[in-house]
């Protein structure tokens, strides 16, 4: 179980450029909740993520996960519970290593490494069946670099790391969002299967409506640093793509932004 | 001939310097020099305690482990304190000059006659060849003494090649490798980056210092200038061993950081038998590095302008 109380978060405080990407946040997400969330760009979505796995300290507020309280613990120690996709392909893996060692490292997240070696037959062995549910040919390429392969390839290998140990909380970052509509479309059929599965708790931003509608079973909505949606249980299953960009439109009547912007968030999201 | 295998050895011993320089650069993306502070900081630890009646392998050692203290100094420095990877060398290679002088007490000790292991690599190879001074190899007339430290300079450095490589087939290995690669990726997996550098550093400048501790037995004396320009040395080598190779792969790169070192070394000779000054050695060391880092990609872009022509 994750909550986050009262997370207040401001960058480059006291200057012209001073953004409030995180005002006072509060969010309880339950054991093996799966929650989309959506917003508009600047809205802190993505923020949010980076606030749960640790990449700067909070201005106010705290994060517990599992009943721990991780608010004071670096990335590198948040590990141990949280596992983390990217938008971009290239963030989750190691270009200049090869397959195996990449998931070696995954099969020892949150250990400290110690002596023994990275790979051995056995673990080469579980890495091959492993890597086999993917269906991408990947099993038998274990020693090719990673830099070689493509972004789908890449962003399946990250998903399957990510999950490796099976981690408390699971970060997907608009994990989709650089990826070809094929690839896109394999990636989320791969990443609902595990999830459910696994029974995962999970946070996942997005920026397609479609997936924001068909996956997860909580929605939530983000804008300016806000959360000013969230729908669950039946609610959320009966939000359509239209329903959502009609909330979207809503903010934007609310915001009284002109007609352009609006153009600009159709072509976005439609 | 004796200039050749006076050449191979040095090559040999600079190719700790090598690979501590390839783990610095290429592997963790680190412009470190502290390399020339430590490759002295080694020798002179080793000549303090050698001319104290130290034991040749423990003061060796003791180069090593002194420099690998230095490499996790100016990993702390950059790491912690978030001081630029550059400046973090400069810093620690220039306190390392005093403190080489300190320790040595003057600027230069000799270690002519005090055991070490260029004894002990004679003494070996008396036994080896039985007593001879000089064997016959093919129609040359070779020292015993020189083939001795050649070989035992070379049983050295395999071993400590070996083991570098060993080394970064573990765990701790493999994650020192991908935080060079993606350091994002090293974090969401659970792994301290900062300290993987300040370890990955240490092990660098702890092979530097190796490096120094037997070059200094090799040359029997410790001096405090004896760093001054090795960084770019050990550059050079680097680039050498990468154009022999041409491969990312760790056991090919690690042999080819080794063999550039004695090209190196072999190149160098012959320029000063043909007359080099040895003043100028190290500018042209430096114009050639230069070269080397900026000729692929200018060739590069000549081939692409060539080939864009072409489609014209």
């Amino acid at each position: 179980m994750l909550e986050i109380t009262g997370y207040s978060k401001t960058f480059q405080k006291g200057t012209a450029n001073e953004v409030r990407p995180l005002r006072n946040v509060s969010l309880r997400v339950e054991q093996g909740e799966f929650v989309v969330v959506i917003g508009t760009n600047g809205s802190g979505k993505s923020t949010l993520l980076n606030a749960v796995a640790g990449a700067f300290p909070p201005d106010e507020g705290r994060v517990t996960l599992d009943g721990q309280e991780i608010t004071g613990w670096p990335e590198h120690r948040r590990a141990k519970l949280i596992g983390r996709v990217f938008q971009n392909p290239f963030s989750g893996t190691a270009p200049g290593m090869t397959i195996g060692e990449n998931l070696a490292m995954a099969l020892r997240r949150g250990q400290f490494p110690g002596f023994g070696w990275a790979l051995n037959r056995r673990i080469l062995k579980e890495f091959r069946d492993r890597v086999s549910t993917l269906n991408m040919g990947l099993e038998d390429r274990l020693d090719t670099e990673i830099g070689g392969l493509s972004g789908g390839q890449r962003q399946a290998l990250t998903l399957l790391m990510a999950t490796w140990r099976r981690p408390s909380l699971l970060l997907l970052d608009e994990h989709t969002a650089a990826l070809d509509p094929r690839s896109a479309d394999r990636i989320i059929h791969l990443t609902r299967e595990i999830i459910t599965r696994e029974g995962l708790t999970t946070l996942m931003v997005t920026h397609s409506m479609i997936q924001a509608a068909n996956l997860g079973d909580r929605l939530i909505m983000m804008h300016k640093g806000e959360i000013i949606r969230d729908f669950s249980g039946p609610a959320k299953r009966r939000q359509r793509p239209d329903d959502l960009l009609a909330h979207f439109d809503e903010v934007r009547r609310r915001e009284l932004l002109d007609q352009s912007a609006a153009d600009l968030l159709r072509r976005m999201y439609i | 001939m004796n200039l050749l295998i006076g050449s191979l050895t040095v090559g040999l011993i600079l190719s700790l310097l090598a690979i501590g320089v390839y783990i610095s650069f290429r592997i963790f993306n680190f412009a470190d020099i502290t390399a020339d502070g430590s490759i002295t900081l080694g020798a002179a630890v080793a000549a303090l305690l050698l001319v104290n009646g130290y034991d040749p392998i423990s003061a060796t050692l003791a180069g090593a482990v002194a420099g690998f203290l230095a490499g996790l100094v100016t990993g702390v420095l950059h790491a912690r304190f978030k001081i630029h990877g550059l400046l973090s060398g400069i810093l620690v290679m220039t306190a390392l000059y005093s403190i080489n002088l300190r320790i040595m007490g003057k600027s230069n000790l000799s270690l002519m006659s005090v055991p070490n292991l260029t004894g002990m690599a004679e003494r070996f190879g008396g036994m080896l060849f039985g007593g001879r001074a000089d064997i016959n190899l093919w129609g040359w007339s070779l020292a015993v003494r020189d083939i001795s430290i050649l070989l035992c300079s070379l049983v050295v450095i395999l071993l400590a090649t070996g083991v570098v490589y060993l080394f970064f087939r573990t765990d701790l290995g493999t994650v020192m490798r991908a935080t060079g690669d993606n350091q994002q990726m090293v974090r969401a997996l659970g792994s301290d980056t900062g300290l993987m550098i300040i370890l990955g550093l240490g092990l660098s400048n702890g092979l530097i210092a190796l490096s120094g501790a037997l070059l200094a037995q090799y040359l029997g004396f410790a001096d405090v200038q004896m760093g001054i320009g090795m960084v770019v040395w050990g550059l050079a080598s680097v680039i050498i061993g990468g154009s022999l190779v041409r491969t990312n792969r760790l056991g090919l790169a690690i042999c080819g950081a080794v063999m550039g070192s004695i090209l190196f070394r072999l190149l160098v000779a012959i320029a000063l038998r043909f007359g080099l000054n040895p003043n100028d050695l190290k500018l042209v060391t430096a114009l050639f590095v230069f070269g080397a880092l900026v000729l692929p990609n200018m060739l590069a872009a000549l081939a692409e302008r060539r080939g864009r022509r072409s489609h014209a």
